[in-house]
């Protein structure tokens, strides 16, 4: 390691070990669910007829939606980002709310997913489900602990982002010193990439 | 790292950091503060204290076990406090003891940095023990009683009982959550922040022990994590996904647990290897033999002991060609293991041993953990294992690598440090009997739990037939010599605290190392001017003829 990048021990703010944290804590993180897709590639290897079966009542539509806002999102995220290192407060802080308003908007989709779920009795514990063969009740366990657990995980990134647009407003966050928001970033795009595994494997196995 | 080759700036007489300098006062002072050695104080004193209850509960569980019938407790209250004896033992003090009492206070100062990469953060693990700590502490009093399924949390044990599971395993979450963001911390700290000159293999061993542990915690953890969170979802909706009736395979939980948990082990054993590797040199003033391969051999301890988690599970019906792979690799596993103690003898060898407290603790942890590592290949083998699994033999295996390792390897550690963090020494006499008791102590209780096992006795049994009673008696006394030389070393070392002598030498025992450049006790930010390391760690012999010489001229 050279004598410059030590330079920033001195004035106690290094941007660098901050992005190096954030990666390390999303390691940990995809190794959460890590646990959760070993457990599903086991299920779905000794189930797969059933986890096929199950995989027809989705709402794909909804899928395909909340796939899209997501996506989005963290295009909006990256773009604040951007803004921000150009100097545009505004422009970045706009996008900051957007992106939270995706994610709000990803979480109302959701509440009616597994709203219609829960009407047809589609839930853990249900005498309709727990009638049903053992792979789909797997399938739908597996469901609703994934997909639940990201939706955890997008609460969190979006109070994450709440604090942004907080820190912007208040100047902390400036065009010289937006590591914050890169972090804040860094996680949201971990929520969207888990969404995109999740997403063909529960919605696209039909 | 020789003395004259590090510009460590003229500290003087500065106040050190026991003095409180900010803005509060009193206990605020401490519980608020982001300095790396306060918090590494304040771990120390939580640790301790829960060392000191897991202690008693295992004294409690050989004076049950002192009679083939009931002695003392009920089954129930048995099977609570084994629970509780492993999960505060394990969980609560050896996971995180090195790391965060020792790591926390030296690793930056080795470093030749003024903190960790991120002190709030620091401090925020703390909070996020004592939460835990107090979480499972909790589990006893409230109605239900504290679980009663032994630390590894069984299923369908933990699902179906009708004690506290759901606190216990919240608590263990969040001691992993505490435990991966000492990592994160460490890990970045590392990589971040050594002092110019201090190249990777200019780093003292034990902070390449932290860094390989570092890895684990960040990796292995989160596996854990998750396992628990699913045992809570499994008791509260019922969900299925370890339940045989609903389709689910118990199992796999027994998979996900060991992922973490046999990866645990290395987290618990690495850093105290790494003390070790820290006092060895220093007491036969000799250069550490094979430098790098200690170093790589933390890494490669770090790697293979991710691969073997299924050897705790021969006997639940894998398939052959699996139990094959993890049985070989369970082999290979031993041989990091083995470089450390082979480069810790060849260091040993022609070096001018001192017999200090520290180095005699150093010296029981390779006699210990060998016992503990060569039983351990004995039950990696697969048909022997068969017959071990859940003897004693096991029982006694993971106190010989625990205790016997990391226990001794804190003991180590404090007998080490303690002068350089509080500036004052324990008395040596005391400190040198108390560890004589200790090791005869150890060794009268857990030895006989080898013999126990390969007789057959079986592990967390409530009662045994009485032709095991002799053993079990042999145990039981030896416990009580070995609390015996616990209560006289804790007393020495406390007492050394508040009146031992007080010394200023920035160097009691003649290290290399930076903290031992920095003033006694350290300063609030350890260094007045960030130190420059020319000079690889451990030049002891080259050192002390150099010291010698100049001797000799005046």
């Amino acid at each position: 390691m050279s004598a410059e990048n030590h330079a920033v021990v001195h004035v106690h703010r290094d941007d660098i070990a901050t992005k190096m944290g954030m990666w390390l804590f999303l390691f940990s993180e995809l190794l959460l669910f890590g646990g959760l897709f070993l457990m599903y590639s086991v299920y779905r290897y000794t189930h797969q007829h059933d986890f096929h079966i199950a995989a027809e009542g989705m709402n794909i539509f909804l899928g395909t939606a909340n796939t899209i806002i997501l996506l989005t999102s963290s295009l909006t995220m990256a773009l604040a980002i951007t803004a921000m290192q150009k100097g545009k407060k505004i422009l970045s802080l706009s996008l900051q709310i957007i992106t939270f308003l995706f994610g709000l908007a990803f979480l109302i989709n959701k509440f009616f997913e597994w709203s219609a779920e829960f009407r047809e009795g589609n839930y853990p514990g249900s005498p309709i489900l727990t009638a049903k063969p053992a792979g789909q009740v797997l399938y739908y366990g597996l469901y609703y602990t994934m997909v639940g657990l990201h939706g955890v995980h997008v609460i969190v990134g979006m109070t994450v982002i709440a604090f942004m647009i907080r820190f912007t407003i208040k100047g902390i966050i400036t065009k010289d010193n937006y590591v914050k928001l890169e972090a804040a970033g860094l996680y949201w795009h971990l929520v969207d990439i888990i969404w995109i595994f999740l997403f063909p494997l529960f919605y696209l196995i039909t | 790292m020789s003395s004259n080759s590090v510009a460590v700036g003229k500290e003087g007489n500065l106040p050190s950091y026991l003095i409180d300098e900010g803005k509060r006062k009193g206990i605020l002072a401490w519980i608020l503060s982001t300095d790396h050695k306060r918090i590494g104080i304040l771990y120390m004193i939580a640790l301790l204290s829960f060392f000191a209850v897991g202690v008693t509960l295992g004294f409690l569980i050989r004076l049950e076990l002192l009679t083939p019938q009931g002695t003392i407790v009920n089954p129930q209250a048995y099977n609570e406090f084994f629970t509780l004896h492993g999960v505060i033992m394990i969980f609560i003090v050896v996971v995180p003891a090195i790391p965060s009492i020792f790591g926390n206070f030296f690793l930056p100062i080795m470093l030749g940095a003024k903190d960790v990469a991120f002190p709030r953060l620091n401090l925020l693990t703390w909070y996020l023990y004592v939460i835990g700590s107090i979480m499972i502490l909790l589990s006893i009093v409230l109605p239900g009683g504290a679980a009663d399924t032994g630390w590894t949390f069984y299923i369908p044990y933990s699902v179906r009982t009708g004690t506290n599971m759901i606190f216990t395993l919240t608590a263990v979450f969040v001691l992993g959550f505490s435990s991966i963001l000492t990592g994160v911390n460490f890990l970045t700290t590392i990589h971040r922040l050594r002092a110019p000159g201090m190249g990777w293999f200019k780093m003292p061993l034990f902070a390449w022990s932290l860094y390989a542990t570092g890895w684990i915690q960040v990796l292995a953890t989160p596996i854990v994590g998750i396992t628990l969170l699913l045992v809570i979802i499994e008791r509260v909706f019922g969900v299925g996904l370890f339940d045989p009736t609903l389709g689910g395979d118990p199992i796999l939980f027994q998979h996900m647990f060991w992922m973490y948990s046999h990866p645990a082990v290395y987290i618990i054993i690495v850093p105290a290897m790494g003390v070790i590797s820290e006092i060895i040199p220093v007491f036969s003033r000799r250069t550490i033999f094979g430098y790098k391969f200690i170093a790589f051999s933390s890494i490669g301890i770090a790697v293979f002991g991710s691969l073997v988690w299924a050897h705790h599970m021969f006997a639940v019906g894998m398939s052959n060609n699996a139990e094959f792979v993890f049985s070989l690799l369970t082999f290979l596993v031993a041989i990091p293991s083995a470089i450390k103690v082979f480069n810790w003898t060849a260091t040993l060898y022609k070096g001018s041993i001192e017999l200090e407290p520290p180095m005699l603790y150093a010296l029981a942890f390779i006699f210990l953990f060998s016992i503990g590592g060569l039983t351990g290949i004995i039950q990696g083998a697969l048909n022997v294992d068969i017959y071990l699994t859940d003897t004693y033999f096991i029982v006694g295996h993971i106190h010989y690598v625990v205790f016997g390792g990391t226990g001794i390897g804190i003991f180590a550690a404090l007998h080490y440090w303690l002068p350089k963090m509080f500036g004052r020494m324990y008395n040596k006499k005391v400190a040198k009997v108390a560890f004589w008791i200790i090791f005869v102590g150890f060794n009268i209780l857990y030895f006989p739990f080898l013999i126990l096992g390969w007789l057959g006795m079986p592990r967390r049994s409530y009662h045994y037939l009485p032709r095991f009673q002799i053993y079990h008696v042999i145990a039981t006394v030896g416990s009580w010599i070995l609390v015996l030389g616990l209560i006289i070393m804790f007393f020495n070392l406390l007492k050394s605290i508040r009146s031992g002598k007080v010394i200023t030498d920035k160097n009691v025992w003649g290290g290399e190392s930076l903290e031992w450049h920095t003033q006694t006790p350290p300063i609030a930010e350890n260094f007045v001017d960030i130190p420059v390391v020319n000079d690889a760690p451990y030049e002891y012999k080259q050192n002390d003829e150099e010291i010698l010489e100049k001797e000799e001229v005046l």
